[in-house]
């Protein structure tokens, strides 16, 4: 009993700690892009990598995404003679949850868990300790253009995936379940307002920075970890936290944005 | 200018550590260490492997915050800087890890430029030339374009005290500059050390446990056990130290089991039955 109780204590203290390493993290890194002098190329290359060599993942899973809410969508609204509202239907929940939910989850997954195996690696190799001994700020140098990125590429990646996701229950409903066209633009068009819009934006921004700011922090602060000292499997180790801890994290940013937001 | 700048120019000494002591967790590093490096010479710190070189470097470079004690490098306590002053500092010393610690998204000349690109305003043109001419000195011109992963043991090695020495630092530390490496590969890199020194008046600090390459290139030697300085003198006054565990250490044996083959094989056969 005892022993699962330090077990429990200890964990909770970990998690504190890396919580309070996190913030500390984003802290300095404002602090230290702040400073002169300003670099955007870091930034725009960081902007490729998360952003533009997402898009084909985000067109795919979007376009999916979209069918599969359609389909779902047309057979529960047929049972109450609705299929009008499919539109409706379709586009507020990819606006408002899906769009920027599953454009984070897929960010997670594909650049998230690069920017913590890529910092580990860094870490275990020396390389973050060589840019201190050169006077060169890690936290700007690798950390900043991340987090930036993140913010900006995450947004834009969301859009991308509520257009496709848009055509994909289109597609569903107008040409397989011939629902008339212009029930289903006009029932988005009606049933969408800014604020929904302004929701999706927002939710995004936040899973932007969620997302790259507990990646890079994961493999940022290996060496403090018990992952440390494990070498290739601790990158491994950090790696899988990472992606655990920032999905659970923008599940439960979405909820509680959802409802302060509301 | 502080007191202790006047007390570094004064001194000779670009490194003064004074009762350094170290903890990680309960356990003790470090215990109370001195030791003085003097300007414009090769210093080696050497010591058997768990002795804490590695954890005496990383005070001395900023990268481990000490229990206790005090180190002053070229004039500045580092255990007392803002993180402002550390880089300061740091834009006049050199570090050649001893993995080389190359960034390994970079070619070798990328790694080199990487310094000039963030700290000085000169133009392309120069930077480039300065590229050349460190890596012509570690005889490593033909691998400007290569990435860090296409290099062998002693390439990374030159290609990273290329970049150490790519701002012309007053302070040069090299880590294990000899681990891994055939005996011709490691005497190249000795002559580079003294040619450092020579041409370019740098401290250099060299931690390693390699006897051979240690006793060639130093003007000073720190022997290191048990988390302290066991002794510091001149080569020759490290040969003939009186002190039995520095002597223990210049005269390493394997362990006697290995050294009868027949008893340790029986050993080991006498496990697996």
């Amino acid at each position: 009993m005892i022993k699962a109780l330090e077990t429990l204590g200890a964990t909770v203290l970990e998690s504190l700690e890396m919580i309070g390493r996190t913030f500390n993290l984003l802290l300095v890194t404002v602090w230290e892009m702040l400073q002169p002098p300003y670099r955007f190329y870091p930034i725009v290359r960081q902007m490729y990598f998360i952003g533009a060599r997402s898009i084909s993942l985000i067109v795919i899973s979007g376009v999916t995404i979209g069918m599969v809410l359609g389909l779902q969508f047309y057979y529960i609204l047929e049972r109450f003679g609705s299929t009008d509202l499919l539109g409706s239907g379709v586009a507020l929940g990819v606006i408002r949850e899906l769009g920027p939910v599953m454009t984070a989850l897929m960010v997670v997954g594909r650049a998230g868990s690069a920017i913590t195996a890529e910092l580990g690696i860094m870490r275990t190799t020396n390389q973050i300790d060589a840019l201190e001994c050169m006077a060169i700020s890690p936290d700007k140098f690798l950390v900043g253009p991340k987090v930036i990125a993140g913010i900006l590429s995450v947004p834009l990646l969301t859009h991308i995936f509520d257009f496709v996701a848009l055509f994909g229950g289109y597609f569903v409903g107008v040409v397989m379940f011939s629902v008339p066209e212009g029930s289903y633009m006009n029932g988005m068009v009606d049933a969408v307002q800014w604020v929904d819009v302004r929701l999706g934006l927002v939710k995004s921004l936040i899973f932007g920075l969620l997302v790259t700011l507990i990646c890079a922090a994961q493999g940022y602060y290996m060496h403090l970890t018990k992952a440390g000292s494990q070498g290739a499997e601790g990158v491994s180790f950090v790696t899988t936290n990472a992606v655990v801890l920032s999905s659970i994290s923008v599940l439960f940013a979405d909820f509680l944005i959802g409802a302060l937001l509301q | 200018m502080s007191s202790s700048t006047a007390n570094h120019g004064v001194t000779g000494n670009a490194i003064e550590v004074r009762n350094l002591t170290v903890d990680y967790g309960t356990r003790r590093i470090l215990t109370d260490i001195d030791l003085d490096i003097p300007s414009g010479k090769v210093s080696v710190i050497m010591g058997g492997s768990g002795t804490g070189k590695s954890t005496l470097l990383r005070c001395i470079l900023g990268l481990k915050q000490p229990t206790a004690g005090s180190i002053h490098v070229l004039g500045t306590d580092i255990t007392k800087a803002s993180t402002r002053q550390l880089y300061q500092l740091r834009k006049q010393t050199g570090v050649a890890f001893q993995g080389g610690a190359l960034f390994s998204s970079m070619t070798v000349g990328e790694n080199i430029q990487l310094a000039l690109r963030e700290h000085t305003e000169l133009d392309e043109n120069t930077i480039q030339i300065m590229t050349r001419i460190k890596l012509d000195m570690v005889n490593m011109l033909h691998a400007e374009h290569m990435m860090p992963s296409e290099l062998s043991g002693g390439m990374t090695k030159r290609a990273a005290l290329a970049r150490a020495i790519v701002m012309d630092p007053k302070l040069l530390f090299f880590d294990e500059p000899s681990a891994g490496l055939d005996p011709s590969t490691s005497a190249e890199l000795d002559e580079l050390i003294l040619m450092l020194r020579d041409s370019l008046k740098m401290t250099i600090v060299v931690v390693t446990h390699e006897l051979e390459s240690a006793f060639k290139i130093a003007d000073r030697i720190s022997i290191m056990g048990k988390g302290t300085i066991l002794a510091t003198d001149t080569p020759e006054g490290i040969r003939t130290s009186s002190n039995p565990e520095v002597q223990g250490l210049l005269h390493r044996k394997p362990r006697t089991s290995v050294l009868d083959t027949e008893a340790h094989l029986k050993a080991l056969m006498g496990v697996r039955s």
